[in-house]
């Protein structure tokens, strides 16, 4: 069971100027975890809808397990969706909610009633629910009613799982168990699931593989350790967590930074000419240095420390690797970590290795 | 009872202000406008003594009168319900081109003099009417029956559907009908199970509105009724012919028995309307 894109183009209804998808292609193997992630109205929605069959695209190619999504009826495409708003039918018990994909199927295909109660109650045990099955949605918290909209998604067996910002109405605590149990669910189950984010950390956490998105595109389509260490526009790496960014030059084989207090590395670049430079705080290593720029402790992170450096003025917060870590007399910035960057595409990657490596 | 009322304290962390002037203004009001007039026609028929009553109760023509009322009522309503969904759903679904007009025109049977309504009624089912004429041709007969009651009570009550029903409708979530196609229901099965139970509240709702309006209905209905005794008289009107006879007894024990049974019939709608509502709305489960 697998989902292939290709060239895909959505226009907006009422504009066909304007491109909610702009040439969109990704394969989507079987049993993957795929994140979607990217900014609001970046088109990771719209995407997920469009696979499930609920908006149609203007032109391209998108094939369900190799047959064309366009010849597939909403059950031949035998995929379970979950919406951000979990859109669980409200006049119905949580029983009826997760049993309605079963009762809508026509008379020979549907299963017995004793056999739809059995994988009812199958169900409640999954989401560990055992005991809510006669109660309206309306009694539940946020986080029961996500388990219940997943478990109506998953009760005609779906091969593919959809989710729409499932964890968006969740508080942190409940968000991570969910998390866990989703991944656990997906690997039980041989799932193919895809998740649209606009938490990036969530998706490094949950998903085998990121797809990033802007305005309609896909930036880039690889792993977590991948987009880390070569992060294809400075957007993506912006994206993926807190940055610094370094304006500088690439000379003889060495950037310089422009600002003071920032050491110039070797890079392994031929070409001479503009660049910029950017890397997390952890990976930003500080040196004492008598003259340096002056260093001050704000608090701490992960038991980290978190330093303020003020480089002339401007003050960049790097993550320093003990509490000791003092500098007084000042301290100089090593950021050979960086990637660089040229007219917002990657010169050179994580730890000086050359972009063409990836 | 009344220690109980004085004794209600506003949650702690209700956030509108004066609560004692809310309190009592909505005392006072609902008192003046709505208990005290009712207050009156509960104790007025007593005061001719229990004769009076007793004798009013034993009016063939007063319990046919209340039924002609009650019964069109109820089926004009009912008939009102599919064809309220129906309009409702054009309304707010079909891009139909003009459906701004049809909006408006809607809300008119609220406007326009009920007694207009009645007289362009009855002229236009009457015998020589644009539609009385061909229908009675075909046998049928619309004016001077209570298939005619029937047609006001319509009119009248259309808007009420409509206008329960529609906020409701814009209201519904897209998601849950597309929910349902992913599952694999067909459309009917979509509307079926999943958009009519979400509107049912509201239908029921707007159902009992439009029968008490009908069980109230004068204007519209006499010029369309004929107006026959045991037949299509109206209890509202039956109310009038005994004031008219300055039979006030008789009079104020139709209107005993109007209160009493519209109350019963309200109630009962509420009880339905509570029963349809199980999870759609806060507090009823």
């Amino acid at each position: 069971m697998s989902v292939h894109i290709e060239k895909l183009i959505r226009r907006a209804p009422g504009n066909p100027d304007r491109l909610l998808l702009d040439r969109v292609s990704v394969d989507i193997p079987d049993g993957s975890f795929v994140a979607l992630v990217g900014p609001s109205g970046a088109g990771k929605t719209t995407l997920l809808r469009s696979i499930a069959g609920l908006d149609p695209h203007s032109s391209g190619l998108l094939t369900i397990d190799g047959r064309d999504s366009s010849e597939l009826t909403p059950r031949e495409r035998n995929v379970g969706f979950v919406f951000q708003n979990y859109a669980l039918f409200q006049h119905m018990t949580v029983a009826k909610n997760i049993s309605f994909g079963l009762d809508v199927l026509p008379g020979r295909e549907r299963p017995s009633k004793a056999e739809i109660d059995g994988r009812v109650k199958e169900l409640l045990e999954l989401i560990q629910l055992p005991n809510l099955g006669n109660a309206y949605p309306q009694r539940l918290s946020g986080g029961q009613r996500q388990r219940v909209a997943l478990a109506r998604a998953l009760a005609t067996n779906p091969k593919h799982l959809l989710l729409d910002e499932p964890f968006g109405a969740l508080d942190p605590v409940v968000r991570r168990t969910v998390r866990e149990w989703l991944r656990s669910l997906h690997d039980r189950l041989g799932l193919t699931t895809i998740l649209v984010t606009h938490d990036q950390e969530e998706a490094l956490d949950v998903a085998d593989r990121l797809v990033v998105m802007q305005d309609g595109r896909i930036v880039q389509d690889a792993d977590a350790g991948e987009l880390e260490a070569h992060p294809a526009t400075p957007f993506v790496m912006e994206f993926l967590g807190e940055t610094l960014t370094f304006q500088g030059t690439v000379s003889g084989g060495l950037f310089l930074p422009e600002i003071s207090h920032v050491v110039p590395f070797p890079v392994a670049i031929d070409e001479d000419g503009p660049a910029v430079a950017l890397i997390r705080p952890h990976e930003v290593r500080l040196a004492a240095d008598a003259g340096g720029a002056p260093v001050r402790r704000i608090g701490s992170r992960y038991g980290l420390s978190r330093l303020a450096v003020d480089l002339n003025g401007r003050i960049v917060e790097v993550l320093g690797s003990s509490n000791e870590q003092i500098f007084p007399s000042g301290a100089k910035l090593h950021i050979d970590a960086a990637r660089l960057f040229r007219d917002g595409m990657l010169l050179s990657a994580k730890d000086g290795r050359h972009a063409a490596a990836a | 009872m009344a220690e109980a009322i004085l004794s209600v304290r506003p949650r702690t962390s209700d956030p509108l202000p004066g609560f004692r002037l809310a309190l009592f203004s909505t005392l006072l009001w609902v008192g003046l406008i709505v208990a005290l007039p009712l207050t009156a026609l509960v104790v007025r028929p007593w005061q001719e003594g229990l004769g009076a009553m007793t004798m009013a109760l034993h009016d063939g023509r007063m319990f046919a009168a209340l039924r002609v009322s009650f019964v069109t009522a109820f089926i004009a309503a009912l008939i009102n319900v599919p064809v309220g969904l129906l309009l409702t759903w054009t309304l707010v679904r079909v891009r139909l081109p003009g459906r701004r007009i049809v909006d408006a025109l809607i809300d008119l049977p609220f406007a326009i003099p009920t007694a207009v309504t009645g007289i362009t009624l009855a002229t236009l089912y009457g015998p020589q009417g644009w539609l009385g004429k061909p229908l009675a041709h075909l046998g049928i007969n619309i004016a001077y029956s209570t298939a005619g009651i029937v047609v006001a009570l319509m009119f009248v009550g259309l808007p009420f559907i409509v206008r329960s029903v529609e906020p409701v409708l814009r209201g519904l979530p897209p998601e849950q009908e597309e929910a349902a196609g992913l599952l694999g229901a067909s459309s009917w099965q979509t509307v079926w199970r999943v958009v009519l139970p979400s509107l049912l509240p509201a239908t029921v709702s707007g159902f009992g509105l439009a029968f008490a309006r009908g069980i109230g209905e004068y204007g519209s209905v006499i010029f369309i009724a004929g107006n026959q005794p045991f037949r299509t008289e109206i209890a509202p009107l039956l109310v009038v012919v005994r004031l008219q006879e300055f039979d006030y007894a008789g009079a104020t024990s139709i209107a005993f028995l109007l209160l009493v049974a519209s109350m019963l019939c309200l109630a009962g709608v509420a009880m339905l309307r509570r029963r349809v509502a199980r999870g759609l709305i806060s507090g009823v489960n």
